[in-house]
C-alpha cells in the first residue's frame, strides 16, 4: 500500500449535476500540480454497473476523492459491494469551491 | 442489476522518465476531453501511488519524441499498447485513443442518466416500506433479510418518488439536484419533525391518489417540499404516464400497466415480502 493517499477525482459526465466551473477547476489545477491522479468518467454509473473498478479503487488504501455529497458516494461505493476504508476523505464539489476542494486532496 | 461494463480501456497519460511532461493545460485539455468521452484516465507523473490495474487494456499514452517504447504485462494478462502524443493537441489525441479503441462497445455519457437510489445503511432501519411503496420493484431483500437495491435499472430516470415517502431519510439519487435527496447531510431536527409514517394500504388503496391531497401545510422546514408523500404519489404517477408517452412500450402491454387491483395486490405481495424479511430478523 502507497504511503501517500491516492487521489481520485470523478467528472460526473453522464448528468451535469456538479457545476462545471468548479469541476474544470479542480482538474486544471490538479493538472498543474505535479500530482498523480487517478480520474473516471462517472462514479454513479460505475456503481450502477458494479464496474469491478469500485473495488480497486476501495482497496488501494487511503483515499482522497473529489465528486460529490460524502454521504452519496459512500453509499455508491456500499451499494456496489465496495465499501470505502472509514478514513476516506471525500470533497464535495457540489458545494465547495475548487480551491478548497483541490487544496484538500493535493496537501501533504 | 445491470452488470454489463463497456469499459475496455484503461488511459494512463504517461509523463515519467523517459517521457516529457506536457504544458498543464493542454494535460488539462486531454483528460477533460477523454473522461467527457466515457473514458478512466490515470495521470502518472514521478513518484506515482497508482492504483492496482484490473483486467482491462492499457492505452499509455506520452510524449515519447516519436519512439513510443513496447511494453508487455509481466504476467501475459493485460494487452498494453503505446502511443507517442508528441505534437498532438487534445482533438488528435481523443481521434487516437478512439480509433485504438477500435470498435470496442464503451458506456458514453449522454447516453443513459444513472439514476437509480442509493441506500444509506447508517440510517435505514429496514422498515421495508420503500420496497412496498415502489411498483417496479427495484428494491428487494438479501439472504440475510436486509433491504437493498436489486434492479435498479427498473428505476425510472427523474423519480425519487421512494425517497420522499422514506421515514429515515435514508434513500439518495445522487443525480437529483434538491437536499436531502441528493444525498446532502440530513439535518436530525429536521427529519424528526418531519418522520412520515406512511399507512402503506392508505397509499395504495382505492382512494391512492386522494387520500393524501389536503395536506398541504404539513411540512414546513427546509427540505418539506422534497419530503412530500403527495410529491411522491404525483411522481409515481408520472412514471406510469411517461411510459405511455414516451411510445417506451407496445399498446398490448400499456394494458397490463398496474391497475389500482394490480397496485393493491402488488402491495400485498410486498407486505408480506417485507414482514416475512422482518420476522426473520
Amino acid at each position: 500500500m502507497p504511503d501517500s493517499p491516492t487521489i481520485l477525482y470523478c467528472r460526473c459526465a453522464y448528468a451535469q449535476v456538479v457545476p462545471t466551473g468548479v469541476k474544470n477547476e479542480v482538474l486544471q489545477q490538479l493538472c498543474a500540480s505535479d500530482a498523480s491522479f487517478e480520474t473516471v468518467s462517472d462514479l454513479c454509473e460505475m456503481a450502477a454497473h458494479r464496474d469491478p473498478r469500485l473495488q480497486a479503487i476501495a482497496g488501494c488504501g487511503k483515499l482522497r476523492i473529489a465528486a460529490c455529497y460524502p454521504r452519496a458516494v459512500k453509499g455508491l461505493f456500499q451499494q456496489a459491494g465496495s465499501p470505502l476504508p472509514d478514513d476516506t476523505e471525500i470533497l464535495n464539489m457540489r458545494t465547495q469551491t475548487a480551491t478548497e476542494v483541490t487544496e484538500a486532496l493535493l496537501k501533504s | 442489476m445491470i452488470t454489463h461494463t463497456h469499459r475496455p480501456l484503461r488511459v494512463v497519460l504517461y509523463e515519467g522518465t523517459g517521457s516529457i511532461q506536457l504544458p498543464a493545460d493542454a494535460r488539462a485539455k486531454v483528460m477533460m476531453a477523454l473522461l467527457d468521452k466515457g473514458y478512466t484516465v490515470t495521470r502518472s507523473g514521478h513518484g506515482a501511488s497508482a492504483m492496482p490495474h484490473d483486467d482491462r487494456s492499457l492505452l499509455v499514452l506520452g510524449a515519447f519524441e516519436g519512439k513510443a517504447p513496447s511494453l508487455e504485462d509481466a504476467t501475459g494478462q493485460v494487452s498494453i499498447d503505446t502511443r507517442d502524443i508528441t505534437g498532438l493537441d487534445a482533438d488528435s489525441i481523443v481521434s487516437l485513443v478512439e480509433k485504438t479503441r477500435g470498435d470496442k462497445p464503451m458506456n458514453e455519457p449522454g447516453k443513459w442518466k444513472p439514476w437509480f437510489p442509493v441506500i444509506d445503511y447508517d440510517r435505514c432501519t429496514n422498515c421495508m416500506q420503500c420496497l412496498s411503496f415502489c411498483l417496479f420493484d427495484v428494491y428487494g431483500v438479501s439472504e440475510d433479510n436486509k433491504i437493498q437495491v436489486q434492479n435498479n435499472d427498473n428505476c425510472k430516470t427523474n423519480c425519487p418518488a421512494c425517497s420522499r415517502v422514506c421515514p429515515e431519510v435514508a434513500i439518495m439519487f445522487p443525480k437529483y439536484q434538491g437536499i436531502p435527496i441528493n444525498g446532502d447531510e440530513v439535518n436530525e431536527a429536521d427529519a424528526k419533525r418531519e418522520k412520515i409514517k406512511v399507512d402503506i394500504s392508505s397509499l395504495l388503496g382505492g382512494d391512492i391518489y386522494s387520500t393524501l391531497k389536503d395536506r398541504s401545510t404539513a411540512f414546513k422546514s427546509r427540505f418539506s417540499k422534497e419530503r412530500s408523500a403527495d410529491k411522491a404519489l404525483d411522481e409515481r404517477k408520472k412514471c406510469l404516464t411517461k411510459l405511455v408517452g414516451d411510445g417506451f412500450i407496445p399498446a398490448d402491454v400499456l394494458a397490463n400497466l398496474p391497475s389500482t387491483d394490480e397496485i393493491l395486490k402488488k402491495a400485498e405481495a410486498a407486505k408480506a415480502k417485507a414482514a416475512a424479511a422482518l420476522a426473520a430478523q
